[in-house]
């Protein structure tokens, strides 16, 4: 952003810009917002429309109950372990697959092997096989694996990823040829390659790809509806819909307002704190 | 080609084997079940199966609840692929026309990309809730009968604002690097020539952003077709009556719910078809975007 856009312009036309920015960001950041707000007020506020717009006097109070056993309450688990569950799975999510899909573009792009390119497409095909399209036969594989409610059955099957191995593989591939024949003549092994040149070439890439794939696992729906039984192993998303569906007249809204905002929050932070490298990496290299 | 490899014969297996492994056990071997399965029928008890080849195919596109479920997610697709990015380009463009301010803003424009898509619906349904929603408050005030949960065309309005809504910080940023992506030259030229703001717009700048837009319209249409199943299932649970049951979510309730498998696989099999072909279509623009690039 350091010379003005061609398309920028002057006075009133400038205005009537910043006008419409504000005006969409309002609407684009309000329920986020509003959420919070009700977070800070007491039930009977927020079933009492309209609901102020500014934080009422119950923040404290809200979430200190929510994190001590108002959510086991009303969810059956507590607010520390569905975060603690949330941030293991988006973690387990975006490191491993950092870690397989390294892997794979590695093998692929720096060794010559039989069925290599076949290898590659078997990867790439499985873009056309999003968890949707085959919910009733995965989830028996993982009955029989028997990894309904456990950690590897909410990690695993999501961190295979043909994406994260095309962006690792494009990207190795930009390395020169003189820089490898440069390390094999001083001696290094694959393993040397990796960690002394490849890693530190690749960390931009590394941070683009861990922001995006933790924001993944973090909003992860659908699969964690399907292998989890227990409340002790829900994920916040997961419980907080529970808790809403549950809903009747005498639902702890104050509480749920709570527990929104805490699963909003991590990846809003994670989103915003790590802008630079997420907007780079999404809109270079996704796809 | 790369010139320089490394020699190792089985290195590269054993670096190849968490992923191999993976992709096998956890989407091979299920889609090829989904396979087997659509060309199945159980008896039922579940303990026997016959094969009935094409059969469920032709019970399932020959149903008129799959045919309406067909139309609710042309319907809500193509609403939120238009709404997102329409929305996302006008404030792309504004957001180009300042100089000041621009990471602010931005910074608060990526907020919903962060927000689960089950997460964005309830959001949604807490200010339009007709009970208690604040925002429903003044539509009732309006005189309209305001009830999202008993009417189907105000359901389908609420799970199109919620999935436009969380889309749109996707196809903001993309906006925004196809626009600074645009040559400065040409847009001078075009002001020096003496074009209208409008004018130079819709007619340099809008045709080189094309790349950009047929790039968003596959992914636009791969969200609203997948990564809504949260949504709806969180705010209508498909209804009322059928009317927001989209392709995903009745797959999901015929296998899950009504556990009727032969059709959930052979749904299945019908949907993966439409993502070879978004996925095909997709990476045949991938080659344009490169040249334009």
């Amino acid at each position: 952003m350091a010379e003005p856009s061609p398309l920028a312009v002057r006075g009133a036309g400038r205005l009537v810009a910043h006008f419409w920015m504000i005006l969409g960001v309002i609407v684009v950041a309000f329920p986020v917002y509003y959420v919070f707000v009700a977070s800070t007020h007491s039930v009977q506020t927020i079933l009492r429309p309209p609901l102020p717009l500014l934080p009422g006097p119950e923040a404290a109070r809200n979430y200190s109950d929510a994190f001590s056993g108002g959510i086991s309450r009303i969810g059956g688990v507590s607010l520390w372990r569905l975060l603690a569950n949330t941030t293991l799975v988006a973690l387990g999510i975006a490191i491993g697959k950092i870690a397989i899909s390294m892997a794979s573009a590695y093998a692929i792009v720096f060794f010559r092997f039989p069925l290599r390119m076949a290898c590659f497409w078997l990867i790439f095909i499985t873009l056309m096989l999003p968890v949707e399209v085959r919910i009733q036969p995965t989830y028996k594989v993982m009955v029989d694996l028997g990894l309904i409610d456990t950690y590897p059955g909410l990690i695993l099957p999501l961190i295979a990823s043909a994406t994260a191995t095309l962006l690792f593989r494009q990207f190795f591939m930009t390395i020169p040829d003189e820089l490898l024949e440069a390390a094999r003549v001083d001696g290094a092994g694959p393993w040397r390659f990796f960690k002394d040149i490849l890693w530190p070439l690749s960390l931009t890439n590394v941070a683009a790809i861990f922001v995006i794939q933790f924001i993944y696992g973090w909003t992860q729906y659908l699969w964690p509806l399907l292998v989890t039984n227990s409340n002790e192993m829900n994920t916040i998303v997961i419980a907080l819909k529970k808790m809403i569906s549950f809903a009747d007249a005498d639902t702890p809204w104050n509480l749920v307002m709570v527990t929104s905002v805490l699963a909003i929050l991590p990846p809003i932070l994670v989103v915003v704190l790590m802008q630079r490298w997420f907007v780079k990496g999404l809109v270079e290299t996704e796809k | 080609m790369r010139r320089t490899v490394f020699p190792h014969k089985l290195l590269p297996w054993l670096l190849l084997a968490p992923q191999l492994a993976i992709t096998l056990i956890f989407f091979y071997w299920p889609a090829g079940q989904a396979f087997r399965q659509s060309l199945l029928r159980e008896d039922a008890f579940g303990l026997k199966s016959t094969f009935v080849g094409l059969a469920n195919f032709r019970k399932v596109l020959g149903d008129p609840n799959y045919l309406n479920s067909v139309r609710v997610t042309v319907v809500f697709s193509v609403l939120v692929a238009l709404c997102a990015m329409a929305v996302a380009l006008f404030l792309a463009v504004q957001a180009e026309k300042i100089v000041r301010g621009k990471g602010f803003y931005r910074t608060l424009m990526i907020w919903p990309y962060a927000v689960a898509p089950a997460i964005a619906g309830m959001l949604w349904l807490f200010m339009f809730n007709p009970s208690f929603g604040t925002l429903a408050w003044p539509l009732r005030q309006l005189g309209i009968r305001w009830n999202p949960l008993l009417d189907g065309e105000q359901a389908m309005a609420l799970v199109v604002a919620a999935a436009t809504w969380k889309q749109i910080s996707y196809n903001f940023l993309f906006f925004v690097a196809g626009l600074q992506a645009i040559p400065r030259s040409l847009l001078e030229a075009a002001a020096i020539d003496g074009a209208s703001r409008r004018h130079a717009f819709w007619t340099i700048a809008f045709p080189l952003l094309a790349p950009t837009t047929f790039f968003l319209l596959v992914v636009n249409t791969v969200y609203a077709l997948f990564d809504t199943f949260g949504i709806i299932h969180a705010v209508t649970g498909g209804g009322p009556g059928k009317a927001t049951e989209t392709l995903v979510y009745k797959v999901y309730n015929d296998g899950f719910v009504n556990l009727i498998m032969g059709d959930s696989a052979a749904q299945s099999v019908i949907l993966m078809l439409i993502v070879i072909a978004l996925t095909a279509f997709q990476f045949r623009f991938i080659e344009r975007r490169v040249h334009y690039g």
